[in-house]
């Protein structure tokens, strides 16, 4: 399937869909040591994010997330692309400034977890 | 969106790599919240300054913006994680100094202003009515926009950056009229005598408003230190980044029809106000969320004068705001009664659960609520109470 979304931040991307519906707080959600996420009722909890399409409705919580993300790319842990249904400042900042290629306006519902994604500019195949 | 020239050689790197980056996530914010073009910033406040919210990340960030990045506008700097001058008094261990004082040489090194204060307008970065500016930190936010009439959103603090390095900022939100009108009205009958009555209606309010605007009605006065402490209560419970008091703030009309009508009572008041108290007998009190102002610290040093504090006891202000109080002759008052002045930092920025502290007692209700999500508990007493507890035996 082929889907087209609108890019947050370009480039080309391959990995595992990681699927979450509910959004994800990176500050205080994932561990910045380790790319697991940890948020406490999450339905994520205990994946690892590392190396994964990362794949949920849009980011929440602390502006400071932002920096969760620069710190997991400078440690070789970010995820190998994002997609949101709605990108929000969080994310989007922390997609730029970590260099994550991030694409919105997709329907996420269609992504399967597992799915073998590549992404290129704002599409997304799998 | 539609960029200058100049814009465009920003972005396409011409000017450095930080300027690429920077403009890179105003570009991306304002795609995303369809914002039509660039618009000029006249001043900037950078939030994300404490080691504890930061952590290293947040000073490779820094020091990577800081190799080729410069301030373009005045900027100014949040609170960080300890009195950068004091810090060893205040028991905080070296392994977190020695990281904060590298987030402040970055910040240092971008050009900022090393002010380390929540209230901004109160040490020298005060925006005038109708400018656009660029605001991190929530409760200066809701004051610049409410009390002052200049024009922010609610920036993060790399977006604020972004804006500091680049003089811009996508013209969308709050820079728009439109976007600038009640939302809610409140419909004020509880009688409010203290800036603490201020902070826990703001609390109670910022719940029901969200990311809205409300519009106060029947609040009779409100000076900057009621105001201050009710832009960070609905920016705290609430995501508030601006609201009008009828009769007080510049952009107040008058009461609007058709809106959703809410009202705060005494009982309300009372109710919020028992909310936010845990009981405990307090091991830690601390005044200045946000920063005291020189006459909230002038207060303070009357009733000190000639008295013992008998538990660690914080008054949290800006530099400016000590200076004004060494000149003044109330520093010599505070800490001779064994009180501490706690500059550029706060009771929410430090990180004094590792301190050692259980029960902290303050008179703001964002404190408050920031201590309580650390997992301490708080009480929530008005200023003079405060100070009076402090001075009492264990």
């Amino acid at each position: 399937m082929m889907l087209k979304g609108r890019i947050i931040y370009k480039g080309t991307a391959e990995g595992d869909a990681l699927v979450a519906s509910h959004p994800i707080s990176f500050y205080g959600g994932v561990d910045p040591e380790t790319g697991d996420i940890i948020e406490r009722d999450h339905e994520l909890r205990g994946e690892s994010l590392v190396g994964r399409v990362l794949v949920f409705p849009y980011g929440k919580g602390s502006t400071v997330g932002s920096y969760i993300l620069y710190r997991l790319a400078k440690k070789g842990l970010a995820p190998a692309a994002i997609i949101n249904e709605k990108c929000e400042t969080i994310v989007a900042v922390g997609a730029i400034i970590s260099s994550i290629p991030c694409v919105d306006r997709i329907d996420i519902s269609k992504v399967k977890p597992g799915a073998r994604i590549r992404i290129k500019g704002g599409v997304v195949r799998f | 969106m539609l960029l200058t020239k100049a814009e465009q050689d920003m972005l396409s790197g011409r000017e450095g790599h930080a300027t690429k980056k920077c403009m890179e996530i105003l570009v991306a914010l304002g795609d995303i919240y369809g914002a039509r073009k660039l618009v000029k910033v006249s001043s900037v406040q950078v939030s994300g300054v404490s080691y504890k919210n930061l952590g290293d990340a947040g000073i490779e960030f820094l020091s990577e913006l800081a190799d080729d990045g410069r301030a373009r506008v005045k900027t100014t700097l949040n609170p960080a994680g300890m009195d950068l001058t004091n810090w060893q008094a205040q028991g905080i261990d070296e392994g977190f100094a020695s990281k904060q004082l590298r987030v402040i040489e970055a910040f240092r090194r971008l050009g900022v202003e090393i002010s380390c204060t929540c209230t901004p307008y109160l040490a020298g970065n005060k925006p005038a009515f109708g400018e656009h500016i660029a605001w991190g930190e929530s409760s200066a936010v809701a004051y610049a926009n409410s009390v002052l009439g200049a024009r922010t959103n609610r920036e993060g603090g790399p977006s604020a950056l972004a804006a500091s390095l680049t003089g811009l900022t996508p013209l969308y939100g709050y820079h728009l009229d439109e976007n600038r009108v009640p939302t809610l009205i409140i419909d004020v009958t509880a009688q409010l005598k203290s800036p603490e009555d201020f902070s826990a209606m703001g609390y109670f309010v910022g719940k029901k408003a969200g990311n809205g605007a409300p519009f106060f009605h029947g609040v009779k006065r409100a000076g900057i230190e009621e105001l201050k402490t009710l832009s960070a209560a609905l920016a705290s419970s609430g995501g508030v980044a601006m609201y009008h008091i009828e009769g007080v703030t510049p952009e107040a009309k008058t009461k609007p029809d058709g809106l959703e009508v809410l009202s705060f009572s005494q009982r309300d008041l009372e109710e919020t106000a028992a909310g936010l108290n845990d009981g405990g007998s307090p091991d830690f009190i601390s005044v200045g969320c946000p920063h005291c102002s020189l006459e909230e610290v002038a207060t303070i040093a009357r009733m000190l004068r000639g008295r013992r504090v008998a538990r660690e006891f914080w008054i949290c202000c800006s530099r400016r705001v000590k200076l004004q109080s060494d000149r003044r002759g109330y520093t010599r008052l505070v800490e001779a009664s064994g009180a501490r002045f706690a500059c550029d930092t706060c009771m929410v920025v430090a990180p004094i659960e590792d301190l050692g502290f259980k029960v902290v007692a303050t008179n703001s209700a964002k404190a408050v609520h920031y201590l309580r999500n650390g997992g301490l508990q708080a009480r929530f007493w008005p200023l003079e109470k405060c100070v009076e507890e402090a001075t009492k035996p264990k």
